[in-house]
């Protein structure tokens, strides 16, 4: 166990662990976007930084990426701290105008929308904060999305945005993203996601219609178990 | 791992003949980016078909890398006199084989005319670019054909490695960088010892050893053209460094844009190896390296550590939290140096002159010398290599020759698009890493632009920021959306559009952007506007408040006029004009229609009476 002051309290917590935990374990809130439980972290949004003080040198920090460590003083709503978020909120609103989460996230964080900056028309909802490309990635496995360009011009999709052989329509991206860019649509019998149409698979014993058959044709793929095992729903199991 | 070896690791350089004596006869001709341009390789050779013509086909021909000069390109020096001729064209040759070569007499119209007092000059040193110089890294590339590693063990070349393999031990050799205070160069001036250190004892197999040839810098050029002129410098720094800290893997990563670099350090490294110098049990000793070259594909942000990283790794070139550092988790997680390319070419120095001698050049803070590539409205275009601590005043007038056309220097940007600009008022400044910070600036890779009165400060700033918008990698949010909006505001600016409380804004931006970025791109991104707003602030607030561009260059800002005393109504202008803006009757005052007008400047350049001006 570390021992640490944040916001003046004194905290313990479990060593190789981040501050971002620690801080949110002893009861105070920090804001985030881009860190998903069940992806790695990034440290994209920004909306996590905490100022730490270690000797006579303060700094900001990513509170998601920074490991706890002993004697840390952490400051998590000093000055710098809140520009930091106040300027990442404003740049998000001026990005995504359309986006309700980040709206009520402003407002809770009672900021209000910068009008010196341009309203973008082009970018969706989607903020860039990739837990959506991680989880494609490191948990479903496929990679079928991705990031590309660079800067502003940067978008997240398939390559060449054609319909992907290796999507698998599990629509995990549009479980993880934050701000519901992601578009999914459902007839019962297809889904449509990425530019694909995806058969779904009914379950053999209720009918009901539960999962792309790609999918799981990639667990049984994956795991060995049959088809026919899996062609029932996780209710009829 | 050595101790025993030393007298087979010197023998085996003893063996390698040495080339040139004091009194050989040899041409050195700049076969560097800038001199090639200007057409240096068909004056070379014109000069080798001459010299068998002559039947004087023994006299050497060295295309050489950069000679620094490159606003006299091409230039040669003609050994053992060493005559130092400038713009030479192929019809020059026959009479330099002739008289030069032959008769050992110079011809005047090549030489160099001193601009003030002109003497002509006969002499590479007597010219006023190169006198105050302090060319230890940079000077060697007037002696070498990069292609031929001979020509480097000629100057001692491999020496330093040598010494390092027979009589010390990586300690020790870490001790005499740190003694010697050897700075990074590539732009955050931090000691190398202190990396060297860090990875030797870091725990974690294979360790690596990395020169950034990223250079990105608009306007830089100078590890460029060390990597063109003299790679065996750089390839020896970094087997030094890598016996330093126990490595056996080396990279260079060099941008692709480079095809001279990546030529003639492929060159080298093959002529390295071919004489042991690389590879299995180099100069017989049971230490072992090879360096692998690694082009990029040109990204800015690819010079910054864990990006480069990335991208020898295969992946996208984005920088990621450094919290834990390269030291101990660098390439592939594995421990990691990382030094620019300036930097290695300065260890083989420290080990054969001695960290005294380097320590004795240089301020309190920052040894040794530094080159910096001088562009921009100065008279003299080229890479300098100075002492730190040398003034921006003597950088700039001694050796660049002030200011083109006789006009008022305004700013120096330093550091590149994350330094800033330095007015007038500091021009007495002694460069070195903390001077360069306390100003708003920073040392960068060494690039310095040099702006004159026809510069307006907003506008630079624009550019820097504009460039930094395209370079973002994307992945942060203050970087990729903050620079962008920073950009567009002083597009505003520029463009007639600014507001009241927009130099506020830019501020406060600033201060988040610097806090909240991801990596240094973005951390150091507000410098060029944060500098001209501390410097320059009336710049901006003519712009905003008055609706003028103080410097006449904002053409939204604008209007160009015909001043009723001077203009004779010859004409000459309406020609000229290509949307038809200047009309008048021959031999009358003639008038500009600014609605029609594109602010072009064509007619500024026509007008032999100085009759057109921009308010």
């Amino acid at each position: 166990m570390v021992n640490m002051i944040i916001d003046g309290k004194n905290v313990t917590a479990r060593k190789d662990t981040m501050l971002l935990e620690a801080i949110r374990g002893a009861g105070i809130s920090v804001p985030t976007l881009c860190a998903h439980e069940s992806v790695s972290r990034s440290g994209a949004c920004r909306l996590c930084v905490v100022e730490i003080k270690k000797g006579n040198r303060t700094r900001i920090v990513t509170s998601c990426l920074y490991g706890v460590e002993e004697g840390l003083i952490v400051n998590t709503k000093s000055e710098r701290v809140l520009n930091v978020r106040r300027l990442v909120m404003e740049l998000l609103l001026a990005r995504c105008p359309e986006s309700d989460v980040l709206q009520k996230m402003a407002e809770d964080m009672g900021i209000e929308a910068q009008t010196r900056y341009a309203v973008d028309t082009d970018k969706g909802k989607c903020i860039l904060c990739r837990s959506c490309v991680r989880v494609c990635e490191e948990v479903v496995g496929v990679s079928a999305i991705g990031l590309f360009s660079r800067g502003s011009y940067k978008e997240v999709g398939t390559p060449y945005h054609e319909p992907s052989d290796a999507c698998i329509g599990c629509g995990a991206c549009v479980y993880v993203c934050p701000t519901g860019h992601i578009e999914m649509t459902s007839t019962g019998e297809t889904r449509k996601i990425w530019g694909r149409t995806f058969k779904m698979q009914a379950c053999t014993k209720c009918g009901k219609y539960f999962a792309p058959v790609d999918q799981l044709k990639f667990i049984s793929k994956k795991t060995g178990t049959s088809i026919d095992e899996l062609a029932v729903c996780t209710e009829c199991r | 791992m050595s101790g025993n070896t030393d007298k087979q690791s010197h023998a085996i350089l003893d063996n390698l003949t040495l080339y040139y004596g004091p009194k050989r006869k040899f041409v050195a001709i700049c076969a560097g980016t800038g001199c090639r341009a200007y057409g240096s390789l068909k004056v070379k050779d014109a000069l080798e078909a001459e010299l068998k013509k002559q039947n004087m086909a023994d006299v050497d021909v060295l295309a050489t890398g950069c000679l620094g000069f490159c606003e006299k390109g091409p230039m040669m020096i003609i050994h053992p006199d060493k005559y130092f001729y400038q713009s030479v064209k192929e019809s020059d040759i026959p009479e330099i084989v002739e008289k030069t070569i032959g008769r050992g007499e110079a011809i005047s119209r090549l030489l160099y005319r001193h601009p003030e007092t002109k003497k002509t000059l006969f002499r590479e040193e007597d010219l006023p670019f190169y006198k105050k110089q302090l060319r230890a890294v940079f000077g060697k590339n007037g002696m070498i054909d990069p292609s031929r590693i001979e020509d480097y063990f000629a100057i001692d070349g491999y020496q330093a490695l040598a010494k390092v393999l027979a009589e010390m031990t990586p300690e020790q050799v870490i001790s005499e960088v740190k003694k010697a205070g050897l700075r990074g160069r590539g732009g955050g001036g931090f000691p190398a010892a202190v990396k060297w250190e860090g990875v030797r004892k870091a725990a974690g197999e294979p360790k690596y050893v990395i020169a950034n040839g990223d250079e990105g810098d608009p306007g830089a050029y100078m590890d460029r053209s060390l990597m063109e002129g003299n790679p065996h410098s750089v390839i020896e720094g970094m087997i030094i460094g890598a016996y330093a800290v126990g490595s056996n893997h080396g990279y260079i990563y060099v941008r692709n844009e480079y095809p001279l670099a990546v030529e003639n350090l492929s060159k080298a490294i093959e002529a390295a190896r071919a004489n042991g110098l690389l590879g299995k049990n180099i100069l017989g000793t049971d230490f072992s390296f090879d360096i692998q070259i690694n082009k990029g594909a040109g990204a800015f942000v690819c010079g910054e550590s864990s990006a480069l990283f990335a991208s020898i790794e295969g992946r996208a070139g984005e920088p990621r939290a450094k919290y834990v550092h390269a030291v101990d988790k660098g390439l592939y997680d594995k421990p990691t140096v990382l030094n620019n390319v300036e930097t290695w070419a300065n260890v083989p120095l420290i080990i054969n002159k001695g960290a005294d001698w380097f320590a004795s050049i240089g301020t309190e803070g920052s040894k040794g010398t530094k080159i910096f590539s001088l562009v921009g409205k100065i008279n003299n275009t080229g890479l300098v290599e100075v002492p730190m601590g040398t003034t921006l005043y003597e950088i700039i007038y001694d050796m660049g020759g002030g200011i083109t056309g006789g006009r008022k220097f305004k700013a120096v940007q330093t550091g590149g698009p994350s330094g800033g600009c330095i007015p007038e008022s500091l021009l007495d400044l002694p460069v070195d890493f903390d001077r360069l910070y306390e100003v708003g600036s920073m040392m960068g890779s060494g690039g310095m632009i040099v702006m004159d009165d026809t510069s307006c400060m907003v506008d630079v700033a624009r550019y820097f920021l504009e460039f930094l918008k395209e370079e973002s990698c994307g992945k942060c949010v203050p970087c990729r959306e903050g620079v962008r909006r920073m950009s567009e505001i002083l597009e505003d600016i520029c463009a007639g559009r600014g507001r009241e409380g927009d130099i506020e804004l830019l501020e406060t931006m600033s201060a988040a952007i610097a806090d909240g970025s991801l990596c240094a791109l973005g951390g150091s991104a507000p410098n060029p506007v944060l500098s001209t707003i501390r410097h320059f602030r009336e710049e901006y607030e003519a712009h905003i408040r008055d609706h003028r561009c103080p410097a006449g260059v904002c053409k939204a800002l604008i209007s160009y006029n015909i001043d009723a005393e001077k203009c004779t109504g010859c004409g000459v202008c309406v020609k000229v004009c290509a949307t038809k803006a200047i009309t008048g009757e021959l031999k009358k005052v003639h008038t500009i229609d600014n609605e029609k007008c594109t602010r072009c400047g064509a007619c500024i350049q026509s007008c032999k009476f100085d009759a057109i001006y921009v308010k």
